[in-house]
């Protein structure tokens, strides 16, 4: 419904945009990055008017990465698709032909114009004291997370819990296995979102640790107080590098090629990385950034999506059907 | 839904003094086809390009299978409960007065109007291990929030305006004169209640009944807030279509969303005989 909504918004205003020779494109994003394209649709907006005159006007759809895939596939006219995980966009590209398969070719670092990555959000003073990954399969500890069946964020959770398992365990898959098997006898509820876990978290009270996006955990600081929870950077974790696409499929149809292929270039230009690193993304370039926001970040090592061979192989290994998340909760384990 | 059982052997009814019998009928076929038939057929039809043996497979998957036991048992065991105080609260509303029953009869109805994630995010909030009535229970060993108890307390919360609407007005109809004449020919009241009354109210309670069971099998909006959705322990099929949606396995999804119409189907059928059946043996009030 939201989204017939926002097609026939769309198809309205672009309707109004032949009379006012004005400009409309619709980005199809995930949850986290709200405030972040509330920012950055200002700037470019204000940038395309000094540079050609037009006036351009940005629709940002938020939701689960997964489900605004699937409205891109039902048919959402996007233009462009900023999501949380390479796999979402390749989804699009294999069922609709609309994105062409090297899309992730098409732009500097993967297609990924910022990264962040995942820690630990805890309450005040640390009272269970955690510091690293070791510490969340101790017996009194609760983790929350949400289930990574229907949350980008939980993937890349679950991926960084891994690394950590390889990493102190010289490497090997079977422990680190074991590890996270462990660490989800710890977890006492699946959300089926980030921002739904958050609130398990916070609201409900339920939980020692919830692994969070880091952008995300430093916006829940923002927004309840830092009073009431600290954050806690683990010794390692995994860069997760949520990418954008251009639609070629739909800004062919629609006439918009130049004015989105300009917005994606647009995050890469220091303006969009100085945006990204104010809303606690880490930018691709950070020399660009105000030095007091990259400051701010954590220091710790951080493996990448290539080392599990990629998301084409990540993908239906860890998350697929049948695969290790669903091996963690076979019965009788 | 049973009146044609009743007229047997069966013809057109005769037209009343209201015309346009033919052009009501016409309404009400094509609008049951277009908003009911035709996306439930897509459903089956989707279903059924997966031929038999991959749908087995897909349907018959333990998790699937235990995601709809978890389904179908809790609807059941809300629908039951619901169905006992349904009717209790339906007879405080009909036999008596009191100050404030407006209220309360207009309280009845909020689950309907309430979006049931705001109710599930609530439930949840009272049932949580912090919630109000959670930091009581919790230390007596009652766990509520984030086991499948919590998806039978969500579904009692959605289903119980059904047993109580269905049921108010047929206990509105049974005049007092027959527990009256019941007492006088001698019946105790506990032999007024389950003898004279509660027959007479069963068939409205059993569509009570199967409306609430309906609703709380396809309900989701309020259960995955309170249920923790741990597979093989509170995950309900609706989650696990969600689940295989996000894994963009139609196949899968469509599989599991077959298999819940066809059993809710079953049951519906089943519990509507049993109505017309009883309807049928207690005439007086039907």
């Amino acid at each position: 419904m939201v989204g017939l909504a926002i097609v026939l918004g769309g198809l309205q205003l672009g309707a109004a945009s032949v009379a006012f020779a004005d400009t409309t494109i619709l980005n199809v994003s995930y949850d986290p990055t709200r405030e972040l394209y509330k920012d950055f649709n200002a700037a470019f907006a204000e940038k395309w008017k000094a540079d050609t005159g037009e006036t351009v006007t940005i629709q940002t759809s938020h939701g689960g990465s997964g489900k605004q895939a699937r409205s891109v596939i039902d048919g959402l006219q996007a233009d462009v698709v900023t999501l949380a995980l390479e796999a979402d966009i390749d989804a699009i590209a294999k069922e609709t032909g609309k994105i062409p398969a090297d899309w992730k070719t098409k732009f500097e670092n993967n297609s990924a114009p910022y990264t962040s990555t995942i820690v630990f959000l805890v309450r005040k003073g640390n009272p269970k004291g955690v510091k690293d990954w070791g510490d969340l399969v101790k017996p009194d500890i609760q983790v929350i997370t949400p289930n990574p069946k229907t949350s980008g964020g939980a993937r890349w959770n679950f991926l960084a819990a891994w690394a950590y398992g390889r990493a102190a365990n010289g490497g090997d898959d079977a422990k680190a296995q074991e590890y996270v098997t462990e660490l989800f006898k710890h977890v006492p509820v699946l959300d089926t979102g980030a921002r739904g876990a958050t609130t398990t978290f916070v609201q409900r009270g339920l939980g020692d640790v919830l692994l969070a996006w880091e952008n995300e955990a430093y916006l829940s600081l923002e927004e309840l107080g830092p009073d009431k929870f600290e954050i806690v950077t683990p010794s390692v974790s995994i860069k997760a590098e949520p990418p954008v696409a251009l639609v070629d499929g739909n800004v062919d149809a629609k006439g918009t090629r130049k004015v989105a292929e300009a917005y994606l270039g647009y995050l890469y230009s220091d303006a969009g990385q100085k945006i990204a690193a104010k809303h606690y993304y880490r930018p691709f370039k950070p020399a660009a950034a105000d030095p007091a926001d990259i400051k701010r970040f954590g220091d710790l090592k951080l493996v990448t999506i290539e080392d599990f061979g990629g998301w084409k192989e990540a993908q239906p290994k860890f998350f697929g059907d049948g695969g290790v998340f669903d091996q963690l909760y076979k019965p009788g384990q | 839904m049973t009146e044609a059982t009743k007229t047997a052997p069966w013809r057109f009814r005769q037209p009343s003094v209201l015309p346009g019998f033919g052009l009501s009928l016409g309404i009400t076929l094509s609008w049951l086809v277009l908003i009911v038939l035709i996306p439930l057929s897509g459903l089956v039809f989707r279903a059924s390009g997966l031929g038999w043996a991959k749908f087995f497979e897909l349907a018959l998957d333990p998790r699937t299978l235990n995601a709809l036991k978890i389904s179908f048992g809790t609807a059941f065991l809300a629908a039951v409960i619901n169905l006992v105080f349904g009717v209790i609260l339906a007879w405080v509303l009909v036999r008596y007065r009191f100050p404030g029953k407006r209220v309360i009869d207009a309280m009845v109805d909020l689950p309907f109007a309430l979006p049931t994630a705001v109710a599930g995010i609530a439930l949840t909030t009272l049932y949580a291990p912090n919630g109000w009535i959670g930091q009581f229970i919790e230390p007596l060993g009652l766990k509520i929030a984030f086991t499948p108890a919590g998806i039978v307390i969500a579904l009692i919360f959605v289903g119980l305006p059904f047993v109580v609407r269905t049921v108010q007005p047929i206990m509105e109809e049974i005049d007092k004169e027959v527990e009256e004449a019941a007492a006088t020919l001698g019946a105790s009241r506990f032999q007024t209640i389950s003898r004279v009354l509660l027959p007479g109210l069963l068939p409205a309670g059993l569509t009570g009944f199967a409306l609430a069971f309906a609703r709380g099998v396809g309900e989701y909006g309020s259960v995955i807030f309170i249920a923790g959705n741990l597979p093989y322990v509170s995950e309900i099929a609706p989650l696990l279509i969600v689940i295989r949606l996000e894994e963009f396995n139609y196949a899968a999804a469509t599989a599991i969303a077959a298999v819940m119409l066809a059993i809710s189907f079953a049951m519906l059928l089943l519990i509507n005989s049993i109505q017309a059946w009883s309807r049928r043996r207690y005439v007086y009030v039907a």
